[in-house]
């Protein structure tokens, strides 16, 4: 079975729905009509354009291009992140922390997948490397503004308890052990569950999309258990640096607390 | 600002609210970055760890914090509870109790209490009574004079000039960002 290719008409049909859904918030007056028609036009606005520059980029296979392309996902992540904070950093680490630690396990993590398993020819294939860093990117952002955003909040609800502690001589990241275990398991929930959701739940969005696309299902599901894996990776090496990175400079060496770096949005 | 502190003796830091004591007192427990220098025996603060600083230098914040749900696990294992409990009127069952069961004057009591360790040689106290009736004021204070004649000198900061002139020797203001000594 080839994969059915839809046209624009399908698509027309399909937005039925979300028209459906404006029409009736609007009869129930729950003022979210203006927000879900919103949403609407950036779906078919935004994932047209990518697709659009997609297919240049595909086209011209210039690494030049990818690499620039690549960039601009990662200086998206960044800021994603920084505004998704309550609480940020102060300076330049406010910023920094997030997309530091995020690029870090995105490239790692992707590096992994494309010289490990996938193999692709040449390795910066465009149709496998930018998919590939955007689905990694996505998540390790989730995981990494998850677990900043746990670490500073928590850190400022628990600020007598932990200085009760180094008051006592604790030293810093035995006083902060409690919290980053609990920052860290904030940010790996959602991968964790979808994990554990996984085919038995719902049907992950990927392997739908292949399954549709016309792949036999047991390969489909090959590919989403290693998306799966990589995903999981790359959200816990995310969090797991966000959160020692984060602790280490919401802390400084003679072991106290240093709050004066937060700074509220 | 500039001043020493004898083993044994019993120091009151007086001032309106806001004027620093609290700062001093974190300043000399070094849990804020500051100026200066404190220094024990000879020995630099800045010279040595600061965990191991204070454990000899303890701070006890007039708020207490927790960061466990027991009691017990706020004390080091093979504390003797019985005694140091009921030296100051709270039941040594309090020890299994879970800290939301705790009074603030329980808790005031009990923050002091896991402060007092053997290697303890300077205790900075804010307010350590604030919230107490006057029979366990009296019941802390005795604990403390007992400190006192164990050799351990302490910083306390007390809005109650009674309780300064029974504790303390010497009597600090906080003003205007300077230290003055008061006459006794």
């Amino acid at each position: 079975m080839s994969p059915p290719l839809l046209g624009y008409s399908d698509l027309a049909i399909a937005a039925i729905l979300v028209v459906l859904n404006a029409v009736l918030t609007w009869m129930f007056d729950l003022g979210l009509t203006r927000t879900i028609l919103i949403a609407g036009v950036r779906v078919i606005v935004q994932l047209l354009l990518v697709g659009l520059v997609l297919k240049t980029v595909f086209a011209l296979a210039s690494p030049l291009l990818i690499a620039a392309v690549a960039l601009a996902m990662f200086a998206m992540a960044s800021y994603e992140i920084s505004s998704r904070q309550e609480r940020r950093f102060a300076g330049a680490w406010g910023y920094g922390i997030g997309a530091g630690t995020t690029m870090l396990a995105t490239v790692l993590v992707t590096a992994f997948a494309l010289f490990g398993t996938l193999r692709p020819s040449p390795w910066y294939a465009p149709q496998m490397l930018i998919p590939l860093l955007g689905i990694i990117l996505g998540n390790v952002m989730n995981g990494v503004s998850v677990t900043l955003n746990a670490v500073s909040t928590a850190i400022v609800r628990e600020q007598p308890a932990i200085e009760g502690r180094l008051a006592l001589g604790t030293d810093r990241y035995t006083a902060l052990k409690q919290l980053q275990r609990s920052a860290l398991r904030s940010g790996m929930i959602p991968i964790i569950n979808q994990m554990s959701a996984a085919g038995v739940i719902t049907l992950p969005g990927m392997m739908t999309g292949q399954i549709l696309a016309g792949m036999a299902p047991l390969e489909a599901a090959k590919y989403q258990i290693l998306l799966l894996f990589l995903l999981s990776g790359g959200a816990g090496l995310g969090a797991l640096g966000a959160v020692y990175v984060a602790t280490w400079r919401i802390t400084d060496e003679r072991d106290r607390l240093r709050l004066d770096r937060l700074v509220r949005r | 600002m500039d001043f020493a502190l004898q083993a044994g003796e019993c120091v009151s830091v007086a001032g309106k609210s806001g004027a620093g004591k609290s700062v001093l007192l974190r300043m000399i427990a070094d849990l804020d970055p500051h100026d200066g220098d404190a220094s024990l025996d000879g020995a630099a603060c800045s010279n040595m760890p600061a965990p191991q600083w204070r454990r000899m230098v303890t701070y006890v914040a007039a708020e207490s914090g927790w960061w466990d749900e027991r009691v017990e696990a706020h004390f080091l294992p093979g504390t003797d509870f019985t005694a140091l409990f009921s030296a100051v009127g709270i039941p040594t069952e309090a020890l299994a109790w879970p800290v939301a069961r705790l009074s603030t004057g329980e808790r005031q009591r009990l923050a002091l209490l896991r402060a007092l360790t053997p290697q303890n040689r300077v205790l900075l106290l804010d307010e350590p009574t604030s919230g107490l009736d006057d029979e366990n004021t009296g019941r802390v204070e005795k604990l403390l004079r007992n400190r006192l004649s164990a050799g351990i000198a302490i910083l306390l900061v007390t809005h109650n000039p009674e309780q300064a002139a029974r504790m303390a020797t010497r009597h600090l203001r906080v003003r205007d960002g300077q230290l003055v000594e008061e006459p006794s």
